[in-house]
């Protein structure tokens, strides 16, 4: 069960996190050409995989007390940060991210800078800062929540899995992706990342759960439930109503 | 000094974002559950209050905000 949860988070991260790259990357290569920018995206991804196969060992080397304590902490603050922007966006305190008007100013920036020399640095540049920033995040939550559970190659493939689907996907629609539901994914993660860091902190702290792994699902249930009726106060409270995933009235 | 300054701002962004008092929270609750589960106390409960107050805390701080 725990072993699905972790797939689906770390596929769920990667997702939002791709498409967000991909935005970037389309822009670049569309107004730039593909050469530089797609070496951009290889740097990029090659610098991600040598920091979770660097980090993710040594990480796993560490006491499981101390480890759950740090790790858990971690998520819990990564996971609170993605549950409460998940939450402005869908109680319309936030802006949804519309990647086809990121896509525009995007490509406006780029265009404005002229390519010098016969390998664009530029766009190998913004290429790689837009692959790498995006998923440092998930690095992170492949390496903290793979070795927690000893299950760094799980975490890995739920991230691969993202990167391949939405690199397909972009390739075939070459396009921003703006129909993805991106604050249901975001809401999605945030509400996992939360309860397996309140589970394994409070476990490396040494509490005992009652009912043991099994109340991780009750933990899952109460934040799920906790962060829907905060976004559904909160859109009462700003009479917009936007679940995550909808389209908010312009 | 810059580039020291620049890593350590990037650090801060990434790890603790735009709500301090998460992290604060989050470091306050496992040190609180840590303290009674050393003493013996049922402290399961702690982490989840923890995760209400700060979640709750940190959206009325922002909606107040706007």
């Amino acid at each position: 069960m725990s072993a699905l949860l972790l797939v689906l988070a770390t596929f769920a991260a990667a997702a939002v996190e791709m498409v967000e790259a991909l935005t970037i990357v389309l822009a670049v290569g569309v107004t730039r050409g593909w050469r530089a920018t797609s070496w951009g995206v290889v740097a990029a991804l090659a610098a991600l995989a040598a920091i979770v196969a660097v980090l993710g060992p040594a990480v796993a080397r560490l006491p499981l007390a101390a480890l759950r304590i740090g790790v858990g902490a971690l998520l819990l603050i990564f996971g609170l940060q993605w549950l409460r922007k998940a939450i402005l966006r869908a109680s319309g305190y936030k802006e949804l991210h519309d990647e086809d008007a990121i896509f525009r100013e995007e490509v406006a920036e780029v265009s404005a800078v002229a390519i010098t020399t016969k390998f664009d640095g530029y766009a190998f540049t913004i290429a790689f800062k837009g692959v790498f920033l995006e998923g440092l995040e998930v690095a992170f939550i492949v390496i903290t929540f793979g070795s927690s559970q000893g299950r760094i190659g799980l975490a890995v493939i739920g991230a691969l899995a993202a990167l391949v689907v939405v690199a397909v996907v972009g390739a075939i629609v070459h396009a921003p992706l703006s129909r993805v539901p991106e604050n249901w994914l975001k809401f999605g993660v945030g509400v996992m990342l939360t309860s397996f860091g309140t589970f394994w902190s409070a476990e490396g702290a040494g509490v005992a759960w009652p009912g043991g792994e099994l109340c991780l699902l009750v933990v899952v249930a109460y934040v799920a439930a906790l962060s829907a009726a905060a976004a559904r106060v909160l859109a009462a409270r700003s009479h917009t109503v936007v679940l995550p995933g909808q389209v908010r009235p312009r | 000094m810059s580039t020291v300054r620049g890593f350590g701002r990037f650090c801060y962004d990434f790890i603790v974002g735009d709500d301090w008092t998460v992290a604060l929270a989050v470091v306050a609750g496992i040190a609180l559950t840590a303290l009674l589960a050393h003493h013996h106390v049922t402290a399961w409960w702690c982490m989840p209050s923890t995760v209400t107050v700060s979640l709750v805390w940190s959206l009325v701080r922002t909606t107040r905000r706007r």
